[in-house]
């Protein structure tokens, strides 16, 4: 499935910053992001943990975790809209509608003490189309078992009334699934959504995903640290590094032509399935911290390619090619 | 469930047997029983009477064979200062004590959650501080002490309510607020510290990202979650209210169990403190299975488990 | 990220309660040369007046005089004592009762371990107050009896914290190198153990200051503590009860020294715990 290049853009960040406050210091966490998502495409965000990409998404859900985080500036443009802009009340009708959201963890995203059915169903009755507030209690039942079987749940008429505890790690994070897109939304950000589980399931999963968005053309924000993972699911990659995206680019330019050396040395760390078995390499180092950051290259003190000019100054984003750009001084402008 | 319910059951029995036993060694291991069990002025034929029904001059085990046969027929001695059996005397006090307890129970709940869970929405901000200087306070003061103080404000200064005895609503008013304190500060606490918990919790993510309103994802995914860690508290909360109704019941002369239980004590009426203490311990038990079963309800993953 | 870097305020010392604390303390260890007058001795012309700030107050009494003429501050210095001393016997036995039965349940663990814990549990369920009246009424009022009484009340908390903290304390490579060694189980728990959980047991001793000063005086209250005429605290409240209308500071102002204690001690000891032991936090 190639993304339609002409695709409208339904979601589109431009230098998004959502710092930490604390009291030892600021935290910038996410410093300057911008990037697009169209409809029917799956754009990857890849990097390290803690380089900010799942405080990107909740920056896009508006949903901070307490304790000093802040977006203070940039825009987050759904349809065409500044969310940032909007009322608490204006985003609660846009989150689980328009925009949707699957955590990491199966095992504690799903409220233990209540029926699968109910969670369920508090999501469905929220659906823009066919609007089920007033339907009586049974077709709202009947409509959760029809999403529990979209997302390919054995025996879904009787898993409705079980609870989180009752279920597998993996049929629970299809049920987030189910819960996430019942609002139909148009974006859906998937926040490291296979991580917890086993490889196998990771797989059934990934399919899954795939399939629901073939069905219902939203948009997804692919979040992971797996290189080969973004090889099967995505479009297009973003490569994210100390709080900013230092490469974005469809995946088989990011993947045969990569321009930054974090990008070159994450590709070069993830063992090929196929082919002879190389060296791995690992970085060096360690990502600077986020409090001080330096004013050069962020990745300049792990880089092999260091020069002057990478300390003096960040380089601007560079465009590499078609749809790809980079921010590294020695990336060569197409 | 049934499982559940029954092993529950077992545990209680073992438990009052426990008590049992101790109460009943507690009156032989010191001095003669006799003297603890009859009047300082009973009769020589009184005494001997009683030597032959408790079976004193046999063995220690036949003894306690005898106290437990009787107990088991319902027969824990005659309270010596009311001639009548102590059985009956506690039967017959204890639902003015039954009255009592729910208002209580209810105030600290309707007082307690709640502001459990504004001090957790606030934390660290005005309300939370005067949440959390109230629960202090409340445990800092005694209770009997509070009684007092109360009757003073409210009775002897302004004349507004009476202070003590039992009688229309009025005169539950300062007993209900001296007894609930301590469980106003301490649902206050628990579920406080509970929402902190549950609050941060992903599934609370999860509720968000659906859109549901802030007073849907606060009140039921995070309360209801909350509320397991407080239920769990109710086995320590039940025999502080015991003991509290003694306390508060002798402030305010209310005749229930709990100022029988202080008469018994300054009267030095032993086989009526000793029933007192076999069948309150039947009631802490039974009430302790009937939040056992609340829990269940409340927890899905014990009552399917 | 960055969800774990939470801003944690830094505990300030307690002056204040610790100011509180020490006057109690002083009070109670000097109590003879501080007292104005003996707190047993009664005059009887003296009774009910009230403190020295109201009218009909005499200089004589700072704080005025309960129904047998006697004088209510030195009644409350003399209070301190009976309530610190109280305070220290029964933290030492019952605390000390808790925390002997927690190493061996931690340490030992198996059968012991669940029989010792069951009865921690049932300790939970049934009010040792109740069983502290009995203890009263069949051992006879005294110092002995309240300390027997306090530990049921102690035991059990302390037996529950030190426990779980001896469990992780097990899994740790000293005991095993010890274990390797070949020491013997009581010396493991003695030597290696023991020094351990002496942090926690502190915090727990501070915390529960307060639950045995209050305990005291309920008991006192009910009339199975230590008994008349040796002033404390919470008999000077009960004795005080009947005269409300017309003499409230004999009963109020003792339950004021109570409160202030409890406080003081109940702050200081969350702050020792934030600063020793924060993970004793949930308790």
């Amino acid at each position: 499935m190639t993304p339609d290049a002409k695709g409208e853009t339904v979601l589109e960040v431009r230098d998004l910053h959502t710092h930490f406050f604390l009291r030892r210091g600021v935290v910038k966490a996410v410093d300057g992001v911008s990037f697009s998502l169209r409809r029917g495409e799956v754009l990857g965000l890849v990097g390290e943990s803690g380089c900010g990409k799942s405080l990107t998404a909740l920056s896009l859900m508006r949903l901070l975790p307490k304790g000093g985080a802040q977006t203070i500036k940039g825009e987050v443009l759904l349809g065409g809209e500044n969310i940032l802009e909007c009322t608490p009340a204006e985003m609660r009708e846009i989150r689980g509608r328009r925009i949707s959201m699957v955590l990491q963890d199966p095992q504690t995203s799903l409220n233990p003490v209540f029926a699968i059915g109910d969670q369920l169903r508090e999501a469905l009755l929220r659906r823009k189309r066919a609007p089920l507030t007033r339907a009586p209690h049974a077709e709202v039942m009947k409509e959760a078992v029809a999403a529990l079987r979209r997302v390919e749940i054995a025996a879904p008429e009787q898993r409705i009334s079980q609870y989180p505890h009752q279920m597998s790690g993996g049929m629970k994070q299809r049920v987030v699934g189910a819960i996430a897109i019942s609002g139909e939304p148009g974006v859906l950000i998937a926040d490291e959504p296979t991580t917890a589980l086993d490889v196998t399931i990771q797989l059934q999963y990934l399919k899954l995903l795939k399939r629901l968005q073939a069905e219902t053309g939203m948009a997804i924000l692919f979040i992971t640290h797996d290189f080969g993972v973004v090889g099967r699911m995505c479009d297009r990659v973003a490569v994210m590094y100390a709080g900013r995206i230092v490469e974005c680019g469809p995946v088989r330019r990011i993947f045969e032509a990569p321009q930054h050396p974090y990008t070159r040395a994450l590709i070069a760390s993830v063992p090929k399935m196929t082919g002879p078995v190389g060296r791995l390499t690992t970085i060096e180092g360690q990502p600077p911290s986020l409090m001080d950051l330096p004013v050069g290259c962020r990745f300049a003190s792990r880089c092999s390619l260091v020069e002057q000019r990478c300390l003096d100054a960040y380089p601007g984003t560079v465009r590499v090619g078609d749809e790809h750009t980079a921010d590294c001084w020695k990336a060569t402008p197409a | 469930m049934k499982r559940y319910i029954a092993r529950r059951l077992m545990q209680g029995a073992v438990l009052l047997c426990m008590v049992a036993t101790i109460v009943f060694f507690l009156g032989r291991l010191t001095g003669n029983p006799v003297d603890l069990m009859l009047p300082e002025d009973a009769t020589a034929e009184d005494r001997a009477a009683l030597t032959q029904t408790l079976g004193l001059d046999g063995p220690i085990l036949d003894q306690f064979a005898i106290f437990v046969g009787k107990a088991i027929h319902g027969d824990l001695g005659t309270s010596i200062r009311m001639k009548q059996p102590a059985v009956d005397a506690f039967f017959d006090r204890l639902p003015n004590t039954l009255v009592l307890i729910p208002w209580a129970i209810l105030l600290g709940m309707l007082l307690g959650i709640p502001l459990g869970v504004v001090a957790a929405l606030h934390r660290g901000g005005l309300l939370d501080r005067a949440a959390g200087t109230v629960a202090v306070l409340g445990v800092a003061m005694p209770s009997f002490w509070l009684g007092i103080l109360l009757i003073f404000v409210f009775s002897v200064e302004l004349g507004w309510l009476p202070s003590g005895r039992m009688g229309g609503p009025a005169h539950y008013v300062l007993p209900v607020i001296t007894l609930g304190t301590f469980l106003v500060a301490g649902f206050m606490r628990i579920t406080r510290s509970a929402m902190l918990e549950v609050m941060e919790s992903e599934f609370v993510k999860l509720a968000r990202i659906k859109g549901l309103s802030e007073a849907v994802v606060i009140w039921k995914h995070c309360l209801r979650n909350a509320l397991i860690p407080v239920l769990t508290l109710w086995g320590v909360f039940v025999g502080n209210l015991i003991t509290g109704a003694i306390v508060t019941e002798t402030v305010f002369a209310w005749p229930g169990i709990g100022r029988l239980t202080y008469e018994a004590v300054i009267y030095r009426d032993f086989p009526l403190l000793q029933a007192v203490i076999i069948l309150k311990s039947i009631l802490i038990l039974s009430i302790n299975l009937a939040v056992d079963i609340l829990y269940a309800y409340v927890d899905p993953r014990i009552r399917l488990a | 990220m960055g969800s774990k870097a939470r801003v944690r305020r830094t505990a300030r010392v307690p002056w204040i309660p610790i100011a509180i604390i020490s006057v109690i303390v002083i009070m109670a260890l000097f109590a003879p040369l501080l007292a104005p007058y003996s707190p047993i001795d009664q005059t009887l012309r003296d009774k009910l007046l009230p403190p020295a700030w109201m009218t009909g107050g005499s200089d004589k009494y700072f704080l005025g005089t309960d129904a047998f003429g006697r004088d209510i501050l030195s009644r409350l210095i003399y209070g301190a004592r009976v309530s610190l001393m109280v305070a220290v016997l029964a933290l030492t036995v019952g605390g000390g009762v808790g925390l002997a039965v927690g190493i061996v349940a931690g340490y030992v663990g198996g059968a012991v371990d669940s029989v010792l814990m069951r009865l921690v549990d049932a300790a939970f369920t049934f009010p040792a107050i109740l069983f502290a009246l009995l203890l009263s009424v069949t051992m006879g009022q005294g110092l002995g009896t309240l300390v027997i009484a306090i530990t049921l009340l102690l035991w059990a908390s302390f037996a529950r914290v030190i426990r779980g903290e001896v469990l992780s304390l097990r899994q740790r490579d000293f005991v095993a190198l010890a274990r390797v060694r070949g020491c013997s189980a009581p010396r493991i728990m003695l030597t290696h153990i023991l020094p351990n959980v002496l942090n926690t047991f502190m915090v727990l001793v501070t915390l529960n200051i307060g639950v045995v000063i209050i305990a005291e005086a309920t008991l006192s209250f009910l009339g199975a503590g230590i008994p008349p005429p040796t002033p404390t605290w919470g008999l000077m409240i009960s004795e005080g009860r009947g005269r409300i209308a017309d003499a409230w500071w004999v009963a109020l102002i003792p339950g004021i020294a109570i409160t202030l204690m409890v406080l003081s001690v109940n702050l200081f000891g969350d702050w020792l715990r934030d600063r020793l032991d924060p993970r004793l936090r949930q308790l």
